[in-house]
């Protein structure tokens, strides 16, 4: 297995009117190529600024600590993603070797091109095929997300297709420059339960066709127990706990993941009382000292986890977790 | 027996739309629903965007004009038909039932502190004659929906989405309601906070007695906190029974893929879901017979023609659907 992206110690704080504000803090983790990593975390986790890190895209505020690093692999060899500064350079991150889905694809198509025109003006701009070869493409494409009668729904604005047809359409124009990373940010939050169900089959068929690798970023632990092959959780911008999807989920070591998944509703058991994570998440202008989870922790130990930054410890080879509680368990 | 309070007979509700050639059309938002709900339940309605399930919640509260059928509340004192119900009965009926929006950042006014914003209902109603009997009542509802003094001299931007809740709930229960519409005050918000903000709403619901339509379109949601629930497909009900039953043995073909359509927690049970195909068609072109019939994967040459009606078969599981009982014998043979 090789690495595709490696994400090294990565921090990111926005200049703001109130002062620096810590959105990502010293977050690292590698993806392979043809893996599929969920990203979790509640509003505010910094899920969404990690990802558009990944293709250089946060806002000009946006102050990256001097020790972050993100490594992209491609053929052509390594590519420092933080390094590259002129939009040329850029395009290799963005559009051309990582594609990125958005969670709203009304507002993420420009309402008064058709979508064929916007699906062919990137080919173009990622290649050098001809506007023919790129219009054929695209039809191609859009055939095999699901969509019906493409040649005329090449034609369309985004206005005249459904919400989940919209989604498809994304995710042919993401797939359409046959990038080694797909980063889908909650692209089935929007959608009805039914249709989401149709746009996770698809995304899992085109994984195992593209053999690609994919950063599922959403907030709904079901979405990724049915897609992912390893989880990582994020709170307050720190990463908490990450191992495979089946590890996390059965057996979940950090008291926030347990939270989050006690607070749930299950199916399978009506009875059972629904346990909310007590506490709000804190503004991140008033970030927590020590472990950033303490002030909702049920299990706080006291003043250790109230100064000190837990370390990440290995509960086994491949699930790890950022927890005092797990500290004693591990060999000095 | 228990009490109904609200009691609607083919309540359907209409929006014209457009003006074309040949005069306006109208497009059938709720579409012939009868419903019975009880007093102090917590009556679930789902139904994915576009089911009409909004327009009903809305419809109940006279907040759209209702366009057929009836409807009646009756919560003991008042016997309101809201089909023609105005004047000083209509303002009576503001006090008697409310609303908790989805969006618990668009539904507060941002230049308002939260005393005011809990207060304003009261000093609009003129259900308070002081201020200090208003402070007391604000007070008295703060502390039900764990806001404390702090809380109150504040603005809205102070607060996370689950607090902006409690205070959308605190405003909605200050006139004294017995009829509170939640429509999704749970969708916006977080998995870790949404558990608190439901319940805290069932409390609300046993302390006070209140009765809740609870409008939502997570089922999971729907099965942990009502007691009935009824599901919604393109302006009809479709399937109606008390939550238990519901999730034990749905019997239309739609609630059946709405309950596998939902993604399992294990892991390793994926893709064994029954999908349903294609989407929700436009409400503006409804198609003929049975609403589900083009994407049901039971449908027969009878499901486009005719119409089911919602039938109860007499152990109060009502559905809409002319196989659920043939499909019912096939699933237990």
């Amino acid at each position: 297995m090789t690495a595709l992206i490696e994400v090294k110690n990565l921090t990111i704080k926005f200049r703001t009117d109130e002062g620096l504000v810590t959105a990502v803090d010293d977050v690292s983790f590698s993806l392979n190529k043809g893996e599929v990593m969920g990203l979790v975390g509640e509003s505010g986790s910094g899920k969404s600024v990690t990802a558009k890190a990944l293709m250089h895209l946060n806002a000009r505020n946006a102050v990256y600590s001097p020790e972050s690093r993100i490594t992209l692999h491609t053929e052509a060899g390594p590519v420092e993603v933080l390094k590259l500064k002129s939009a040329r350079d850029l395009k290799v991150v963005r559009g051309g070797a990582i594609s990125m889905i958005f969670q709203e694809p009304m507002a993420s198509f420009a309402p008064a091109i058709t979508i064929g025109n916007q699906m062919i003006e990137q080919l173009m701009l990622h290649s050098d095929m001809s506007k023919k070869r790129a219009r054929e493409i695209s039809v191609e494409m859009l055939d095999r997300v699901g969509i019906s009668d493409p040649a005329r729904r090449v034609d369309q604005y985004a206005f005249e297709l459904s919400g989940g047809m919209r989604q498809r359409a994304m995710i042919a124009m993401a797939l359409s420059t046959r990038p080694k990373l797909l980063i889908a940010d909650e692209p089935t939050t929007a959608l009805d339960v039914t249709i989401q169900a149709q746009v996770i089959d698809l995304m899992k068929d085109l994984v195992s066709e593209f053999h690609m690798g994919i950063v599922f970023i959403t907030h709904d632990l079901g979405v990724i127990a049915q897609t992912a092959d390893k989880v990582s959780v994020m709170y307050l911008g720190r990463l908490i706990e990450e191992g495979p999807v089946r590890e996390v989920i059965r057996n979940p070591k950090h008291p926030y993941t347990q939270g989050l998944l006690a607070a749930l509703p299950k199916l399978d058991d009506l009875e059972a009382p629904l346990t909310p994570v007590a506490g709000d998440i804190p503004s991140p202008l008033e970030r927590p000292s020590g472990c950033v989870f303490h002030t909702r922790c049920p299990k706080m130990l006291g003043d250790v986890c109230k100064t000190r930054l837990p370390e990440h410890v290995p509960v086994d080879p491949t699930h790890r977790v950022a927890c005092h509680l797990h500290h004693a368990e591990v060999p000095a | 027996m228990s009490e109904t309070l609200i009691k609607a007979r083919n309540l359907s509700v209409g929006f014209r739309i457009g003006s074309g050639f040949f005069g306006k059309s109208i497009l059938k938002a709720v579409d012939h629903v009868s419903v019975d709900i009880e007093k102090g339940s917590f009556f679930g309605l789902v139904g994915e965007s576009g089911s009409g399930k909004t327009t009903l919640g809305r419809a109940l509260l006279k907040a759209v004009p209702i366009t057929g059928g009836t409807a009646h509340y009756m919560d003991g004192e008042v016997d309101y038909d809201l089909t023609t119900l105005a004047g000083a009965e209509l303002k009576d009926y503001r006090k008697r039932a409310q609303l908790i929006f989805q969006d618990p950042y668009a539904a507060l006014s941002p230049r308002m502190t939260v005393r005011d914003i809990i207060a304003e209902p009261l000093e609009v109603m003129g259900l308070t004659k002081t201020r200090e009997e208003t402070d007391a009542r604000v007070r008295e509802i703060a502390a039900k929906c764990r806001l404390n003094l702090e809380h109150l001299r504040r603005f809205p931007h102070a607060f996370s989405g689950g607090q902006r809740q409690r205070i959308s709930i605190a405003r909605a229960l200050v006139s004294g309601p017995q009829f509170i519409v939640a429509d999704e005050s749970v969708a916006a918000l977080d998995v870790s906070i949404q558990a608190d903000v439901l319940n805290l709403l069932k409390q609300i619901q046993r302390d006070l007695k209140i009765t809740f339509l609870f409008i939502s379109h997570d089922l999971s949601v729907v099965a942990h906190t009502c007691d009935h629930v009824a599901v919604m497909y393109l302006g009809r009900l479709v399937e109606s029974a008390p939550t238990r039953q519901l999730f034990a043995a749905p019997r239309h073909p739609y609630t059946k893929a709405l309950f596998s359509a939902i993604p399992s927690l294990d892991p390793d049970d994926r893709g064994r879901a029954q999908k349903l195909q294609g989407e929700i068609p436009s409400p503006t072109n409804q198609p003929s017979g049975c609403k589900f019939h083009t994407r049901c994967p039971y449908a027969i040459d009878r499901c486009k023609k005719d119409e089911p009606e919602l039938v109860n078969p007499g152990d109060g599981h009502e559905v809409a659907c002319h196989r659920w009982a043939e499909l019912l014998a096939e699933e237990t043979a």
